[in-house]
């Protein structure tokens, strides 16, 4: 088998990924996450956090039901507590972008649709052309494509940069989220150095994970990722967002990611243009942390819809 | 030097320190410092009503005579046991004939409700009379997680009084243990752990009634409050909290030690009773029924 050929631009990019300090990178993170916040800068980050939710569904067994379900879930969190934030988007499947589309009407909520062979992505390029083509005709706003792990483990990083090129190039109006799977990469550098490539293929959001493999939005992994938003932020001026997926469940974890986000990139960052959580339960434990701040009793899940 | 111990809380079948850090000192009747307790914390309290959540829905699926067992079990533990339980009692101004007794009354009490789990749903299920062809029945079913404030004149038997039957039912429970008299239920939680009572079913909180019930009673994940004793403000206060998510509260004045302290109407206390109407068939043209 012949070497893998990249060219010598992408070779120069990659050569200039800077490796990652693994325990310093442990250790900034937990500063942060003995960080605690209080009062009405709480019920300010669960807000927050509430607005940067992908609602998601990516089960095998999902209906139009189901997905209809969720987009009314996304559009009533809890209509007991008045003037509650609405989600950013509902993340689903492509063959339930138009149901999706349909449900959430004129709501302002997004769609985002996975793709290219989701979650895998071991399938023909054509195949994920197809895939990208279809939840984009069915009125997908944003586009969450994997890459092909495989193909970037064995060193083949033009195969992945072409890749996330084209599909770019069939996003016309549509945003497109990189999703790395950093659970199968194995090392921060290889994160740091998918980060720094996916930018340069013109990735508008990186994304951490599918939710089907553990680990999924590290800590660490994370503090990666923004590293190299900011880094290509000071080089270039132009805004990357974030989207850690996978193993958020709570709202005390949602905001240490805030925290570390503000820390690294800013406030600009802290909307949810820039910054989404992909999560299915962590709406729900926000919602109950938020009704715990403006009546100080501890909450039921018995009261919070499940889906 | 003598070093004195300091009784952790149990939470989870875990023991760990309380999550504020306070401690207080355990003095035994003529005012002798004999061992330090954890100053528990709200916090405390939502991390043993989370736990307690998680544990009960799998204990109330174990079968009736699996609950029976590990209850006999822990009475085996304490049995095994006594002498600890004899000099802690003694420590704090018992006499040795009380302290026996207390402690041999307890584990008789852990005997008589090992023997009531695969009993009491017959006594307090029916089958009800109904004027339609349904067969109409109702069943016992646990509450949930169950809030208790253990008994503050005793040191264990009103502890084990109040918790026993309220899960051998199914539910799980989250107990404030006598402020004053810590050390048995904390020695007590050792038995737990030590006896297959899943984690998470009983959990153990030490410290300030008044500080730590107001959690307890406003928390709209706990079903049920057990309580014994209190100030009638300190009550009121909690009956009136407990209104928010319809707690059922058992306020109780008994002396623990009779024997009228313990039955199936404590049991029944934190059941809740579920009727079901089962359409009755004719089946195949004959007079059908069951």
């Amino acid at each position: 088998m012949l070497p893998p050929r990249n060219n010598p631009d992408l070779i120069s990019l990659l050569a200039k990924s800077p490796t990652i300090d693994q325990t310093g990178s442990i250790e900034r993170v937990a500063r942060i996450q003995a960080r605690s916040l209080k009062g009405a800068a709480k019920l300010q980050g669960l807000r927050m956090a509430l607005s940067m939710i992908d609602l998601t569904t990516l089960e095998g067994k999902d209906t139009p039901g189901k997905v209809r379900q969720l987009c009314f879930k996304a559009q009533h969190l809890h209509d007991q507590t008045s003037d509650l934030p609405k989600v950013a988007a509902v993340c689903v499947y492509p063959s339930m972008v138009g149901i999706a589309k349909k449900a959430l009407g004129d709501s302002g909520i997004k769609v985002a649709s996975v793709s290219t062979a989701f979650p895998s992505g071991q399938a023909p390029f054509s195949v994920k052309k197809d895939d990208t083509l279809f939840a984009l005709e069915n009125g997908a706003d944003e586009i969450d494509m994997v890459i092909s792990r495989g193909r970037f483990l064995a060193g083949d990083y033009q195969f992945v940069f072409d890749e996330i090129a084209a599909i770019k190039e069939l996003c016309t109006s549509a945003r497109l989220k990189v999703i790395f799977e950093t659970g199968e990469l194995d090392s921060l550098d290889q994160v740091r150095k998918i980060s720094d490539l996916s930018i340069a293929a013109g990735a508008d959001f990186i994304k951490t994970s599918t939710g089907k493999i553990q680990p999924a939005a590290t800590f660490p992994v994370v503090l990666t990722m923004l590293g190299a938003i900011k880094d290509h932020y000071d080089r270039t001026g132009q805004m990357i967002g974030m989207k850690p997926a996978g193993g958020i469940s709570s709202a005390k974890l949602a905001l240490q990611h805030l925290l570390l986000v503000k820390e690294v990139l800013g406030e600009a960052w802290l909307t949810n243009e820039w910054y989404r959580f992909g999560a299915s339960s962590l709406a729900n434990d926000l919602l109950l942390q938020y009704q715990k701040q403006l009546t100080g009793k501890y909450q039921s899940a018995a009261y919070f819809s499940i889906d | 030097m003598e070093v004195l111990k300091t009784y952790k809380l149990y939470i989870g079948g875990q023991f760990p320190r309380t999550e504020s850090g306070r401690s207080y000192a355990v003095l035994s009747q003529s005012g002798q410092h004999i061992a330090n307790a954890c100053q528990g914390s709200k916090k405390d309290i939502r991390n043993a009503v989370q736990v307690a959540r998680k544990a009960q829905a799998s204990w109330a699926a174990k079968t009736a005579f699996n609950r029976s067992q590990i209850i006999y079990r822990i009475a085996e533990m304490l049995e095994a046991r006594k002498g600890q339980f004899l000099e802690e009692l003694q420590a704090l101004g018992f006499d040795l004939k009380s302290a026996t007794q207390e402690v041999e009354t307890s584990i008789d009490r852990c005997v008589y409700y090992a023997g009531w789990a695969d009993k009491y749903q017959a006594l307090l299920g029916t089958v009800n009379p109904v004027a339609s062809s349904h067969f109409n029945f109702s069943v016992p079913e646990a509450m949930g997680v169950v809030g208790v404030v253990a008994c503050q004149q005793t040191a264990i038997l009103g502890f084990i009084s109040q918790v026993l039957p309220a899960i051998i039912g199914g539910n799980s429970v989250v107990v404030i243990a006598n402020q004053k008299l810590p050390l048995c239920a904390i020695t007590f939680a050792e038995v737990l752990a030590t006896s297959d009572v899943p984690g998470g079913v009983v959990n153990i909180l030490t410290g300030s009634v008044e500080e730590m019930l107001p959690t307890l009673s406003g928390h709209m994940d706990v079903n049920a409050l057990s309580l014994a004793q209190l100030d009638s403000a300190i009550l009121e206060k909690a009956q009136t909290e407990a209104v928010e998510n319809l707690k059922r509260v058992m306020s109780y004045s008994i002396d623990f030690s009779q024997s009228t302290a313990q039955g199936l109407s404590y049991i029944s206390d934190f059941q809740e009773i579920k009727t079901t109407w089962h359409p009755v068939e004719q089946i195949a043209g004959g007079a059908g029924g069951y």
